[in-house]
């Protein structure tokens, strides 16, 4: 069983193509990096894994659940950190989880201890009681994937979640999702155009114009050379 | 409790913590009516003459006429500001964490749909509590029996404001939908003068009066307010929010409608 298959996968809106036969996959545990420029076709893909929208034209199958016959065993297998915050500043960081964890239809003491745990995971315990807004940037994003944890997700999806965090708030938050994906055999599709946030060891899919460029570990797609000039090389853009 | 209660029970304290937050949205919901209670009947008290129609049954103030009206006006003004609400979580990503939940969908905005009607009945209640504090007193068993009307006319209008907000692209084109449907509805409806005044000035005002499902949930609470039903308005005002739950539906189904237009 894959933790994620993308198979044969388009998209177009209206008669712009957004995703042309996209296919990848990434094994249980593993955290993949999907890389591409601005308009490559990331947050179209993220719609389409989380069901905001679907396709005809290829398969997503999620924790072996295929998304378009079994969607309800496939969201429920899912996580998802979107680019967008979802949190409802005047509540308290414990009250948003609490929500969320309804959506999933978790409730009551289950519900609180899942809160309890995937923030304790993400270091911010101490901070369950505090409104959302009176946190930090990068306080806020670790809320959003505790809040992504609650239902123990297979496959952890986000779509660029450092977008306005600085550099240190940035690294923390990579390296505690790559932790994420060792300590508890989570499949995660991390998306970016910041070639600093793949590490060494990753997968890496590089996604541009709507087509996989690129598909392998990082070493084997960068052969030696700086993954910013290879990534530059495949997509023409200036990558940071 | 099923995880799809657990889910309604959340949606609506959410909606329900989140109106009690919006002091000014609470007060302003409750100045409208007043003020076109308190100074608009008062005006236009002596300038209109109403006869005798049910479910009155003898003369009564352009106040008391207008008071149904004015409870519906609520309905409608919530039903839009919650569908407002709707296209500000959209942008926001508040709308996808609620879509991307793996209960169905449809459940997901029913629920939606019965938090901002809960709202919206208590602030019916509170405006009923103040005008009757200001003298115009229903019958005891009204207060009770208008319950399942208002429930009925708030989803209805709920459900406009849902299938709207699928419909609407960006908060920006929301101010035009406004006008274009809450003023229209209001105004060509009963709840200011009854139809039979409407057709005495023009035959086609009045006609489009009478398809109005606003006239009809109007008349709904009218009725239900003096312990009467009124099954006419009942059924074009179920059937309405029928279609329009439907649309809603629809707007937000994954294979088509807004949302991949907003990716």
């Amino acid at each position: 069983m894959t933790g994620l298959r993308i198979h044969n996968l388009s998209y177009s809106y209206g008669r712009k193509q957004a995703l042309k036969n996209v296919c990848f996959s990434v094994a249980p545990g593993a955290f993949c990096a999907l890389l591409g420029p601005n308009g490559a076709g990331k947050s179209t893909l993220f719609g389409l894994m989380s069901r905001l929208f679907t396709t005809d034209q290829g398969q997503i199958e999620i924790a072996g659940h295929d998304l378009r016959t079994a969607p309800r065993a496939a969201l429920a297998r899912i996580g998802i950190v979107f680019q967008q915050q979802t949190l409802d500043l005047d509540l308290t960081v414990r009250r948003n989880l609490h929500y969320f964890a309804a959506l999933h239809g978790i409730g009551g003491r289950d519900a609180a201890r899942r809160t309890d745990a995937a923030l304790d995971r993400l270091g911010m315990a101490e901070r369950a009681g505090e409104r959302a807004r009176d946190l930090n940037g990068g306080h806020r994003r670790r809320a959003e994937i505790a809040r992504a944890l609650l239902h123990d997700p297979s496959v952890l999806l986000l779509d660029e979640p450092t977008v306005g965090l600085d550099a240190a708030s940035r690294a923390g938050i990579v390296a505690h999702v790559h932790e994420l994906a060792t300590d508890n055999d989570l499949t995660v599709l991390w998306a970016t155009h910041l070639t600093d946030e793949v590490w060494a060891q990753d997968r890496l899919v590089i996604l541009d114009q709507g087509r996989v460029r690129a598909d392998g570990h990082v070493s084997d797609v960068t052969g030696g050379q700086p993954l910013k000039d290879v990534f530059l090389q495949i997509t023409g853009e200036a990558a940071i | 409790m099923t995880p799809a209660l657990i889910a309604l029970r959340a949606i609506v304290i959410r909606e329900a913590l989140r109106f009690v937050r919006q002091r000014g949205r609470f007060i302003s919901a409750l100045v409208r009516p007043l003020i076109w209670l308190l100074v608009f009947a008062a005006g236009f008290r002596a300038a209109l003459g109403l006869s005798i129609s049910p479910p009155y049954q003898t003369y009564i103030t352009y106040e008391v006429y207008i008071l149904p009206g004015l409870c519906g006006m609520i309905l409608l003004f919530n039903g839009m500001q919650s569908s407002l609400s709707l296209v500000y979580d959209r942008e926001m990503g508040s709308m996808r964490l609620l879509l991307t939940s793996p209960l169905p969908r449809w459940w997901l905005l029913t629920c939606r749909l019965i938090a901002s009607t809960v709202i919206s009945i208590l602030q019916v209640y509170c405006f009923l509590a103040i005008a009757a504090l200001f003298g115009i007193h229903l019958p005891l068993a009204g207060y009770i029996l208008v319950l399942p009307a208002l429930v009925v006319a708030g989803l209805m209008l709920g459900a406009l404001g849902l299938a709207l907000s699928s419909l609407i692209k960006q908060l920006e084109n929301f101010a035009g939908v406004m006008n274009f449907v809450i003023f229209p509805m209001f105004f060509l409806s009963s709840a200011l003068y009854p139809l039979w005044k409407m057709a005495e000035s023009s035959r086609v005002l009045h006609d489009i009066c009478a398809v109005n499902p606003f006239t009809h949930a109007v008349e709904l609470i009218r009725f239900a307010l003096y312990t009467q039903f009124n099954p006419m308005a009942a059924l074009w005002t179920i059937l309405a929010g029928g279609v329009f739950l439907m649309l809603a539906l629809w707007g937000y189904d994954p294979a088509r409608g807004m949302i991949r237009r907003k990716a």
